[in-house]
């Protein structure tokens, strides 16, 4: 016991350090998760287990796969609150498309379908949402506060606020399908992860996102392209948003418009603090997200496994969040 | 000019300014006038009264996110704190009104206070400062209820608070909301504090350096702002009989959307407490009128419409509003 006490105080010590210092915030991310991963090997009983991986990477890549959005719309100094009523909207239009009429008709059809247009109407929830911001210049709170009430409605109106129950395996793949073992959600986030760091350092998109947050106006001067760049990266948060509302009704083989992504935002942008972004915009730490959303991951299962009511976690995302974007802020000054 | 006194009720005064805030009073003056005309129930007592008393939960949140708005915050946590101060009232409701709404209050100005911690000395940005507190207030309002709601005490006077009439005319939340309207007016447009709230929304740093005390009236907006939500929470409580964990989802919005719709610019500096009491009535009677429409049976709208509409309009006042953000310094 004594040991463990001074194990951990070590490592609280290491995290502080290295928080102060001046590398990326990232790093201090890497240590809160190995305190994490250590906490839990001592305390939670068996976790150290496949099935505990596997629940987890279950359940982590819908967080990681919409904080990978939220750190694009972040790094322009934008925020997107709509995240979780776009996922309950596109979760709520794919088992509309495969088990209507149409879709039992033609199920491969309806089934490419059932993928296609929830990410279509996702994308079209971004395009709104980047219209108001760029082209309004509405702050992006406000203007994604119009979504983040309405969508929801609006999923809840297209399934008369009916829990929709399905069997369907080519679709329930996408949240329970297995590829080595592990939960093909996981290996699809990271692949999109992949796909955004490619994005975000490789491509001159990229560069004018970073840009934008750095100093919007001077990029404007330099000739970058700040609306569709903008309305780009809400598009790009909402499409992806789309698919983890996928993904949560492929897992429950059923889509609830009032549950599905309910306080997703909060996670979502707890993930991409805690992973290193600035709110002031300019940076895109994308591996840091997956990091931020593992940690936000543990934090609920640690809670959870160790008989901690759901509320008391509510208290606790709410002081990491401050934590988080506290220490940043102490860093930036 | 003529000179008017410090707490002289100017109606022109108050209804004066941006044309963006005489739009709000026509657009109340030809819904009533509309809803009188199609609707015989629209002008009785009761209908009056009951849409007075339902609303005034949601004009003193909008109160209170006003003067935050002014100072380009916002307040995201008034929802939640209101759910929170809701059982809290509930809790104390054995001990009487007297007890019960300054606790009530007191708890959601304590909330404004870790806001205005957050913000002011951790320099946490105000959404995720309150959207933390949202978070947190909730799970408190869950952990102390135990996610029931709280019945409250029938045989003190609490509930007379939310149900009955002061001197047998007036509602009583209805009087405690004109109160709050006329403190937070009279703050405005009369004191330093008022003008450092709107010279804050101009421009944080010109501010401080004039010598404004910025850190004072920001700490005030967000306290305002939490006794405002307190207070709601006080009048869910009495006025429902028990105290609700689950309520207060999307007030924020409500409240947002009554002071944009009342001219005040979201980037702060500028805004008057009447046109925003205008606006949340405004937002109000729009329920109203599709209650009454559904009533007559012209149209059937569930109540997910309800989010529908209320994110619609917010999206049509943005519109218009965008028009104006061209001057952000127009002269009041």
């Amino acid at each position: 016991m004594r040991a463990q006490g001074e194990a951990i105080r070590d490592m609280v010590g290491s995290l502080l350090r290295r928080a102060k210092g001046r590398g990326p915030f990232r790093h201090g991310g890497l240590v809160a998760l190995v305190i994490l991963l250590a906490f839990n090997a001592l305390v939670t009983p068996n976790f150290l287990q496949l099935q505990t991986l596997f629940v987890n990477v279950s359940q982590v890549a819908t967080i990681a796969i919409v904080a990978l959005g939220m750190t694009l719309v972040i790094a322009t100094a934008g925020i997107d609150l709509s995240v979780g009523a776009v996922m309950a909207l596109a979760g709520a239009t794919a088992p509309l498309i495969f088990m209507s009429a149409f879709g039992q008709a033609y199920p491969v059809t309806g089934l490419v379908l059932a993928f296609v247009v929830p990410l279509i109407v996702a994308a079209a929830c971004g395009l709104f949402n980047g219209l108001i911001v760029s082209v309004l210049g509405v702050q992006p709170i406000v203007a994604t506060l119009i979504l983040f009430i309405s969508g929801r409605g609006l999923a809840q109106l297209l399934t008369n606020g009916n829990l929709q129950t399905f069997s369907n395996p080519a679709f329930s793949y996408l949240g329970a399908g297995k590829i080595l073992g592990l939960p093909f959600q996981g290996w699809l986030a990271l692949a999109l992860a992949g796909s955004i760091f490619w994005l975000v350092n490789r491509t001159a998109f990229g560069r004018c996102i970073l840009a934008i947050g750095g100093n919007e106006r001077a990029a404007m001067l330099a000739g970058m392209p700040i609306r569709s760049v903008k309305i780009g990266v809400y598009m790009i948060c909402a499409v992806l948003s789309g698919i983890a509302g996928l993904i949560v009704v492929a897992i429950n083989s059923a889509s609830d418009a009032a549950r599905n992504g309910n306080l997703m935002e909060l996670d979502a942008i707890a993930a991409a603090v805690v992973g290193g972004a600035l709110l002031q915009g300019g940076r895109a730490p994308v591996f840091g997200a997956l990091v931020g959303a593992v940690i936000i991951q543990l934090v609920r299962y640690t809670l959870l496994a160790n008989g901690v009511e759901d509320e008391v976690a509510l208290i606790a995302k709410a002081l990491i969040i401050v934590l988080a974007v506290y220490v940043q802020q102490a860093r930036k000054e | 000019m003529t000179t008017r006194g410090p707490f002289d009720l100017d109606l022109r005064h108050m209804v004066r300014g941006d044309t963006q805030m005489i739009g709000v009073w026509v657009a109340l003056l030809a819904l009533i006038v509309f809803g009188l005309l199609r609707y015989d129930n629209f002008g009785s007592s009761y209908n009056i009264f009951s849409f007075l008393n339902y609303n005034s939960m949601f004009i003193v949140i909008s109160i209170g996110m006003a003067l935050v708005i002014m100072t380009g915050g916002i307040d995201l946590s008034v929802g939640s704190v209101a759910a929170f101060t809701s059982v809290c009232a509930a809790y104390l409701s054995p001990y009487g009104i007297e007890i019960a709404l300054p606790g009530g209050m007191a708890a959601g100005a304590a909330i404004g206070g870790v806001n205005a911690f957050c913000i002011i000395a951790m320099r946490i940005p105000p959404f995720i400062a309150t959207l933390a507190t949202m978070l947190g207030a909730k799970g408190g309002a869950l952990v102390i209820s135990g996610a029931q709601t709280v019945s409250v005490d029938w045989s003190s006077n609490f509930t007379v608070f939310g149900m009955g009439k002061a001197f047998d005319l007036v509602p009583w939340t209805i009087l405690v909301t004109l109160l709050v309207a006329l403190v937070a007016w009279a703050i405005l447009e009369h004191t330093l504090l008022g003008r450092t709230i709107l010279a804050i929304g101009g421009g944080e740093e010109a501010s401080a350096l004039m010598g404004l005390g910025v850190t004072r009236a920001k700490t005030f907006v967000y306290l305002f702002s939490g006794a405002c939500a307190g207070l709601a929470g006080v009048i869910l409580a009495s006025g429902y009989g028990a105290g609700q964990p689950l309520e207060g989802l999307g007030w924020e919005l409500s409240a947002i959307a009554s002071v944009v719709v009342g001219g005040t610019l979201l980037t702060g500096g500028l805004g008057s407490i009447p046109a925003t009491v205008a606006g949340a009535l405004l937002l109000g009677l729009v329920f109203n009128i599709l209650n009454f429409e559904n009533g007559k049976g012209t149209i059937s709208l569930s109540a997910y419409w309800q989010l529908v509409i209320r994110g619609a309009f917010l999206f049509l006042v943005i519109l218009l509003q965008s028009q104006f953000r061209s001057r952000p310094n127009a002269p009041r």
